[in-house]
């Protein structure tokens, strides 16, 4: 088994084509090459639009790469595997489901009794801080509150690969970092490898060990960065050290040039 | 009064005033309320007046007080047909009995359809066609299939009720939010998991919305098809009242029916309500 010593993820030269509705073909990304390490955080900078979400479906075996090769844990993708969380943009709670039978979806899916799945749902509960709120349905909870279900939902199931598009980007700047720290945390006992899509670069230095640079669409790797703050971190005070500036002037460098790229061709379209 | 009643008196003000307010929203109620007495009563004895003044053709247009009176002597001395309970229950028994076969029809093959591809393309155009025919039409077939009994008036229900509820059960399920059976399929659902446990709950409420309008499709197939021939139920009531140029036994069946549709809705709105205990209460800002 060569599984052990292989990296969590990796794309080796991935491309991806979708047929647009009037029938012409669209790339969302080419040529993707990417390694993550076991127990690896990875962040995913690039412009808005650029394919940074396709990225993260043909990790998830929701869709598979036109050419090239996808592989977690050394095995090519075929389907969605066991092992992978996905915290999505939107909420994508259960709107019928009550807090607790959101965060039981996931075990009860798998088979688990109802009685284990209800002790392991109760705990991560209380680890997001909404013990006494498991009775409640979706709409009666905050945006924050929300996410939070959708957290625990998530690592229920115990993911060795976690998938996170855009998790924070609906709420609120005080919320959204309040749960980055919380994100670190929870995430920090569990060893899983984790693969962050943003469009916030701050957010992305202040989060992970490697931030991808992706190029405006069809989006490809640009640059990939190593950051070398040192963890445990909490979001709002590693903001402030002068190492975070420096490494944010750096990748800016690099990711402003395809934002820009990206505003022209979008002007260019408006005009 | 104590020394501290200015405190007091800010919070009986305070009091007062949504009093107040209780009371004027209280007021608005019984406007409402009253007016809409108010207008039955001037239109229903406009009627009598003016077909007791011969103004309109008392025979043809019958009068509220004939209506009443032929109601009640159903009621106590029996149609001719039989007593007047056992049409109610003949006709609503057909109507119920179309409504749930065409509304289980409807939701599982609109379901199934929506989730299979390939059963929607086969059989998308035969939907459509036998849709485009006016179904109504149907129920002299179904007389001569079926006979005078009940059979083909539950038959003409299921036709007039299964088409609204198949085609918001489809859509239901086609346009169940991709994340979420993205998100389902990612926590380990099957395919059959996806199916009953996101698909079903959230086209219930497109479902629901059908099976308003199509309790009242069933009463109508079922009175149709009593009109056209039958041995008992409102619809040949109607048909004998008809025959004999009776127009207050007409309207009497009407207002029967009008009773016996609002029971039905009213019992409807209330299980929808249990059943979307999960849905934000106020609708108009909600999804």
């Amino acid at each position: 088994m060569n599984s052990h010593s292989s990296p969590a993820i990796e794309l080796r030269g991935a491309s991806k084509v979708f047929r647009t509705p009037s029938g012409a073909s669209h790339t969302a990304v080419r040529d993707l090459d990417l390694v993550v390490e076991r127990g690896e955080f990875v962040a995913v900078v690039g412009p808005t639009g650029c394919g940074k979400s396709t990225t993260l479906t043909l990790i998830s075996g929701l869709e598979e790469p036109t050419t090239g090769d996808v592989l977690v844990a050394g095995r090519p993708v075929t389907g969605i595997g066991d092992t992978t969380g996905f915290v999505f943009q939107q909420d994508a709670v259960f709107p019928w489901r009550t807090v607790l039978s959101n965060v039981m979806a996931g075990p009860r899916f798998r088979g688990v009794p109802k009685k284990e799945a209800k002790r392991r749902a109760r705990d991560w509960l209380a680890r997001v801080g909404l013990a006494s709120f498991e009775d409640r349905y979706p709409h009666q909870l905050s945006g924050g509150q929300r996410k939070r279900v959708a957290l625990a939902a998530t690592f229920v199931n115990d993911p060795e690969l976690l998938l996170m598009d855009e998790p924070f980007s609906a709420l609120d700047v005080q919320t959204r970092a309040l749960m980055s720290d919380e994100l670190l945390e929870l995430w920090s006992g569990t060893g899983a490898s984790v693969v962050f899509v943003t469009h916030d670069l701050e957010e992305s230095i202040a989060l992970a060990d490697k931030v991808v640079v992706m190029t405006a669409g069809p989006a490809t790797v640009k640059e990939v960065f190593a950051i070398d703050l040192p963890r445990p971190r909490r979001v709002e005070s590693v903001r402030l050290e002068p190492r975070f500036v420096e490494i944010y002037r750096e990748i800016w460098s690099s990711l402003g040039e395809e934002v820009r790229i990206t505003r022209e061709r979008g002007a260019a379209h408006a005009a | 009064m104590p020394p501290e009643s200015s405190t007091l008196r800010k919070a009986a003000t305070a009091s007062d005033r949504s009093r107040e307010r209780a009371r004027t929203a209280r007021n608005r109620r019984l406007l409402v309320h009253g007016t809409r007495v108010l207008l039955l009563l001037g239109l229903l004895a406009a009627w009598e007046g003016l077909a007791r003044a011969a103004v309109i053709d008392p025979f043809n247009f019958s009068m509220p007080s004939k209506i009443w009176d032929q109601i009640s002597q159903w009621a106590l001395h029996g149609t001719p047909q039989g007593p007047l309970w056992e049409q109610i229950w003949y006709t609503l028994y057909e109507a119920l009995l179309g409504w749930v076969i065409g509304v289980i029809g409807g939701v599982v093959l609109g379901i199934a359809l929506g989730r299979i591809r390939f059963l929607a393309d086969v059989l998308g155009p035969y939907i459509k066609v036998l849709n485009a025919l006016p179904r109504i039409v149907l129920a002299p077939i179904f007389l001569i299939w079926f006979g005078l009994g009940p059979a083909s008036k539950v038959a003409s229900a299921v036709v007039l009720v299964f088409f609204p509820v198949f085609f918001n059960a489809f859509q239901g399920a086609r346009e169940v939010d991709r994340n979420l059976v993205a998100n389902s399929r990612i926590l380990g659902a099957s395919n059959r998991q996806v199916t009953l446990q996101v698909v079903i709950p959230s086209a219930t409420s497109w479902i629901f919305t059908s099976l308003h309008v199509s309790f009242g499709f069933a009463l109508i197939g079922a009175i149709v098809g009593e009109y056209i021939g039958a041995t008992k139920g409102l619809g040949l009531l109607v048909s004998a009242s008809q025959g004999t140029f009776n127009a207050a036994g007409v309207y009497a069946a009407m207002v029967i029916l009008a009773v016996v549709a609002l029971l039905a809705e009213g019992l409807l709105a209330f299980l929808e309500k249990r059943l979307f205990r999960w849905k934000p209460a106020d609708t108009s800002t909600g999804r």
